[in-house]
């Protein structure tokens, strides 16, 4: 058990080398001038010669990638081109309405998709089992902002059931808190839901094959046991793997979703950097949210010894 | 049709009336059982035989109330248990019988146990379903089961989980579970064909033994007719969902009434090997000087966890001769074999092949030599690529060696002749195939390689037993024919007796035994071998005319 | 033979023929529904895409005295903040979409099918292979592509290898997951076993297995490939807005949403109903080709 936990965590940092690398080289590598790209259209040969200077471009590949990787170990993102502010203090600023939405995405997902898929799975070619493939494919299929606006244009344009947008802190009410987070958690779960119950439906159908399923039923267990107790337990290994390998979706809902409800989190700090070309923080947004996905990827493997007793080493 | 024994018993535990089961349209044929009429009485153990496709599985599955109805409908018949007719029950009434008044066990014992959970919960929830018992009467009773089943130390295996079982405690596991509740009926669906030989007498024994104490009546399925021999009271034998006979035991083994079943009992291979032509023992095609294949040295964290799937293994086979590698799952004969075809390579030793040691060979040197050293594998539904016709399939191997595609094309012309095909299989694609056409599909491709060697891994042990007494037939004449030196892999001691002219015992890795067939089969010199032959389920009986293969 | 061909007795009628050797396999494609729907729609949105900008008013046409109209006989779709045709525009936009769709998973499929069968091949390169396909694996896409064309400017070309470069684990994954397990198919063996050489057994006997399981993911990396390309359009970091796209579009409409919701509702509708049509096609695709594949995806 110590043994496979030591592995899985030690088997993480190869993973976060390349992604380490893979940023790094993105920028030195990139066709052309990047200090130019960055700088736009309009820049003069001194912004450019500024950022170049900034970013580090002067110095040799291999004395770049030491510095930046000793200053990534520091904790240290860079300095913001455009408000010359660093990095970590801008995401820090923005660190909880990001958190808070991705948690709430995540509750309302795994409550709703969970027992949606199984359903499907258990009475699979009934009505409810149609309905849940119409949504997942739908789900797939539509945009994240449309949705958002949609549900902005019916549920606080047409009905005013809910604020059309902004973000209020759950330390400013609860109340508040959830009805503004609401309609962005709804946005953003659908296109989880999707994947969620898609993966449940098929691993507790193929789940319910099993062997021992049939011995379950040989016993004279009830459907609802049946499926707690065995499928639901034996398919668990799956649908946690979906939803860690979902997170990257998420990130990228994440970005749009902020922007459709201007929430200031780090997706708006996202989009503002697109907008104003501010390459050390797309980049420090980055690592962020690679680290972020690879860690909960990691306790997702970790959780598997819970599920499954035969993992070992 | 041999129906004197029906009042075996005066109240039978089960009871099955002309039991018709429906198969769905796209089916091939109309019912899966039709017009089955049978008896168990208590404490009777009664065999229903039958090859793939007779209906025997869906019958145990039926009477269970486990079938889809979807797809199988029971369209007419009765089914009494206890004197309860089952086919008009609700599921809920029926789920109150299954476990408690009836129960089952299945083939495959890891797959039949839930493995992310203990055993003794699993057996625990066989009473928390149908008593009221409280927890801890529930974990008294399941140690007590669990003893009853002779498993060593229950207070500890009731807390491990199934895979760290063996394969013959896991179907203890399964028994103990369909008896916790002393269910009058026992429905056992192949349960020992998945286990080893030694293992296999072990868990006939203990349901015999069970049978006899609690005077519970099972049906018990199989395929096997020594172990039918081993256990049956009486037999019921099914073909294509219809009993064609059914009598006492001694009555449907010694003396067969239907052709069918005459057919069967004729193609049991006999435990007694024939006599067989002397070898000329001057041409060795083939031999391993101390061969060796270690698993799981290097990598960080493995140290200290090797495995020996072979060591030192010694062997020679001569042209025309047969070497047969018996041994249980995990003796390393599979190994043994992967190693001489180089599919895998072995760790140390020698490979002598026409004089030449292939050991060591990298892929290129080793080249010519592939064409000298040809396998057929166990399971026919996947030794062919599904995507290429079968004369693709054949004409693969020569082409790699030159031949054009005529001559090599007239090559397999000939050998479908050999192997018992028509020609024009050539065109046609694997799935067109039944599984013992296909294997002699596998051979053809073999010989077209024209190989010394020849080594059959498992290659009959998928097949039901009379195309397996076909194909079995086939191999020893290209044997003959083509004057092959054959390495002849199985777990089967009865189908080793019948072809091999010589038996090579295995165990963990190692030969344990070596020597003339009937010599080994009548004077075993190691314990191994002495307790494999004992455990051959059925060694003691004769089945109708002796078996005329080999 | 007494035996007739069965499928080995456990589950009878469950074998499934081979896909490849059915001649009449587009036939069987076509009798699906929601492949024929799929399809009926997708055609719909190609032919509306290649012809339709032969019918409509010109999608660029600035027309500053009729400023966001609502939708007319006139306009069907209403006009934008520049009083520009949206109906015009968003006829233009199919042909973004479906040629970023189209060329992202041609891209993705093709690169990713040659290093999947190098790296399930070769153990060496294994290793390395599958740590890049992690590392890369674990970067958002949405995040990848806008850095990859915030870094090289946003034309077409980098757009698309932005969204394919994200989407390349994927099909490198399944390409190796299907080439090791059918490595030890003993139909493989056997071919090894008579002096088949690697290269042989990689495009004879490995290939062919790995193609409907691609022509699956393919439709899929399509479909999404898309809604990647209307999210980077919609923040600004897409195909710059002298191209109309659908999502630079509705990123433009973004603004006046409360005024004129239709610019962002238009063009929305007409790509999710693209994207539903693709991933409908690849559901179906998926059942009819091979159901054991659902999962690897």
């Amino acid at each position: 058990m110590t043994g496979y936990i030591f592995k899985r965590i030690l088997a993480t940092v190869p993973v976060m080398g390349v992604v380490a690398l893979f940023v790094f080289l993105m920028l030195r590598l990139s066709p052309g001038d990047p200090a130019a790209v960055i700088a736009g259209d309009y820049a003069t040969a001194e912004d450019i010669a500024r950022i170049r200077e900034q970013l580090g471009l002067n110095e040799p590949i291999f004395v770049q990638f030491f510095t930046w990787i000793g200053s990534l170990a520091q904790g240290d993102l860079g300095i913001s081109i455009f408000t010359n502010l660093p990095v970590t203090t801008l995401i820090a600023q923005r660190l909880e309405p990001t958190i808070s939405l991705t948690i709430t995405t995540l509750l309302f997902t795994i409550i709703v998709a969970v027992p949606l898929g199984t359903l499907a799975a258990w009475k699979s070619g009934s009505l409810v089992d149609r309905f849940v493939m119409l949504f997942s494919v739908g789900g797939f299929s539509i945009p994240v902002f449309v949705l958002g606006y949609i549900l902005i244009y019916f549920l606080s344009m047409e009905l005013r059931w809910l604020p059309v947008q902004g973000y209020k802190s759950i330390f400013d009410g609860v109340g508040p808190f959830f009805r503004h987070i609401a309609l962005p958690t709804m946005t953003l779960s659908v296109i989880f839901i999707a994947l969620v119950s898609r993966m449940t439906r098929a691993s507790v159908m193929e789940v319910l094959q099993e062997d021992y399923i049939r011995t379950a039923r040989a016993k004279g267990q009830s459907e609802f046991k049946v499926l707690l107790r065995h499928a639901l337990r034996n398919a668990a290994v799956p649908i946690v793997t979906v939803i860690g390998l979902g997170i990257a979706l998420l990130i990228g809902g994440v970005v749009v979703t902020e922007s459709v409800y201007n929430i200031p989190g780090l997706g708006r700090l996202v989009l503002d950097a697109v907008l104003k070309r501010d390459y050390p923080i797309i980049q420090g947004l980055i690592l962020l949210f690679s680290f972020v996905y690879i860690l909960i990827n990691l306790l997702i493997d970790l959780s598997y010894c819970f599920f499954d007793p035969r993992i070992r080493y | 049709m041999g129906r004197e024994n029906m009042n075996a018993s005066a109240h039978p535990v089960l009871t099955v009336r002309g039991l018709t089961v429906r198969l769905p349209d796209d089916a091939d044929r109309d019912f899966a059982v039709e017009d089955v009429s049978f008896d168990v009485g208590p404490g009777e153990i009664v065999c229903v035989v039958g090859e793939s496709g007779s209906g025997k599985s869906v019958t145990a599955h039926t009477v269970m109330g486990l079938i889809p109805r979807k797809d199988l409908t029971p369209v007419a018949g009765e089914i009494l248990l206890q004197g309860d007719e089952l086919l008009t029950k609700s599921e809920t009434e029926l789920r109150r019988l299954r476990g408690e008044r009836m129960a089952m066990i299945f083939q495959e014992p890891m797959t039949a146990l839930n493995p992310v959970m203990k055993v003794g919960e699993q057996i625990a929830e066989m009473l928390e379903i149908h008593s009221p018992m409280n927890a801890q009467a529930r974990n008294q009773r399941v140690l007590e089961v669990m003893k009853d089943v002779s498993l060593p130390e229950p207070e500890q295996l009731f807390h491990s989980f199934p895979h760290q079982l063996s394969g013959g405690q896991r179907q203890r596991i399964m028994i103990a579970m369909a008896l916790a509740l002393e269910p009058g009926l026992l429905i056992a669906d192949e349960p020992t064909t998945a286990l080893d030989v030694t293992t296999q007498a072990q868990i006939l024994e203990l349901i015999k033994d069970i049978q006899r104490r609690h005077g519970t009546g099972v049906m018990f399925i199989t395929h096997d007719f020594g172990v039918v021999a081993e256990i049956a009271d009486r037999v019921i034998v099914m073909q294509h969902g219809k009993v064609v006979e059914q009598g006492t035991a001694g009555e449907v083994i010694g003396k067969p009434q239907h052709p069918y079943t005459k057919m069967l009992m004729a193609s049991v291979p006999s435990l007694t090997p024939p006599v067989r032509e002397p070898v000329d023992r001057e041409r060795p095609a083939l031999s391993a000087r101390n061969l060796n294949k270690t698993y799981g040295s290097g990598g960080w964290f493995k140290r200290g966890r090797e495995v020996h799937a072979a060591q030192n293994v010694e062997l020679v086979v001569h042209r025309g001769e047969t070497l047969g590698v018996v041994g249980e799952s995990g003796s390393g004969k599979s190994t043994v074999a992967r190693c001489i075809v180089r599919l895998i390579d072995p760790t140390d030793g020698e490979i002598m092949i026409a004089g030449n040691n292939i050991a060591g060979l990298g892929e290129k040197a080793l080249r010519p030599y592939r064409r000298d050293v040809q396998i057929v594998f166990q399971d026919p539904y996947r030794s062919l690529n599904p995507r290429r016709t079968v004369g693709q399939s054949i004409v693969e191997g020569p082409m790699n060696f030159g031949l054009s595609k005529d001559d090599a094309l007239a090559r397999a012309r000939d050998l479908m002749n050999v192997v018992g095909l028509s020609p024009d299989a050539l065109e046609r694609f694997p799935h067109q195939f039944s599984g013992g056409q296909r294997q002699r599909i596998c051979i053809a491709r073999a010989l077209a390689m024209e190989p010394k060697v020849l080594i059959a891994d498992e290659a009959v042990s998928a097949l039901d037993v009379s195309v397996q007494a076909q194909v079995l037939e086939l191999l020893d004449d290209v044997r003959k024919r083509f004057d092959l030196a054959m390495l002849f892999i199985t777990h089967d001691l009865r189908v080793a007796a019948q072809v091999c002219d010589r038996i090579m015992v295995m165990q963990r890795g190692q030969v344990v035994e070596q020597g003339p067939t009937a010599q080994v089969y009548a004077s075993p010199s190691h314990d191994y071998t002495k307790s494999l032959l004992a455990a051959a389920p059925g060694r003691h009986t004769t089945f109708g005319a002796e078996s005329a293969v080999g | 033979m007494t035996d007739t061909p069965s499928t080995s007795g456990k589950a009878p009628g469950l074998l499934v023929a081979p896909a490849s050797s059915d001649p009449h396999l587009f036939v069987l494609l076509l009798r699906h529904r929601s492949i024929f729907w799929g399809g009926v729609l997708l055609a719909f949105m190609v032919i509306v895409a290649v012809l339709g900008p032969l019918f409509t008013v010109d999608p660029i046409a600035l027309n500053p005295l009729n400023r966001l109209k609502v939708p007319s006989g006139d306009n069907w779709f209403g006009t934008d903040y520049l009083g520009r045709d949206t109906f015009a525009r968003v006829i233009y936009g199919a042909r973004i979409s479906l040629v970023v769709g189209l060329a992202v998973s041609l891209f993705a499929v093709s690169l990713g099918l040659i290093i999947g069968m190098v790296s399930g091949y070769i153990r060496v390169l294994d290793a390395v292979v599958m740590r890049v396909m992690d590392g890369l694996m674990s970067i958002p896409g949405i995040l990848l592509a806008i850095a990859l064309i915030s870094l090289s400017g946003a034309t077409l070309m980098t757009v698309v290898i932005a969204i394919a470069i994200p989407e390349l684990p994927r099909v490198v994954r399944l390409v190796r997951s299907v080439v090791l397990s059918v490595r030890e198919e003993p139909y493989v063996e056997a071919a090894i076993a008579s002096g088949t050489n690697l290269p042989l057994i990689l495009i004879r006997h490995i290939l062919p297995n790995t193609i409907a399981p691609l022509i699956v993911l393919a439709t899929y990396i399509c479909g999404s490939a898309m809604l990647t390309e209307s999210i980077l359009g919609f923040i600004g970091a897409g195909i710059p807005p002298e191209i109309p796209s659908w999502g630079n579009i509705m990123s433009e409409g973004r603004t006046y949403f409360q005024l004129s919701p239709w610019i962002i509702f238009y063009p929305g509708i007409a790509l999710a109903v693209t994207v539903l049509a693709v991933n409908v096609v690849g559901d179906g695709l998926r059942d009819t080709l091979d159901p054991r594949i659902a999962r690897k995806m």
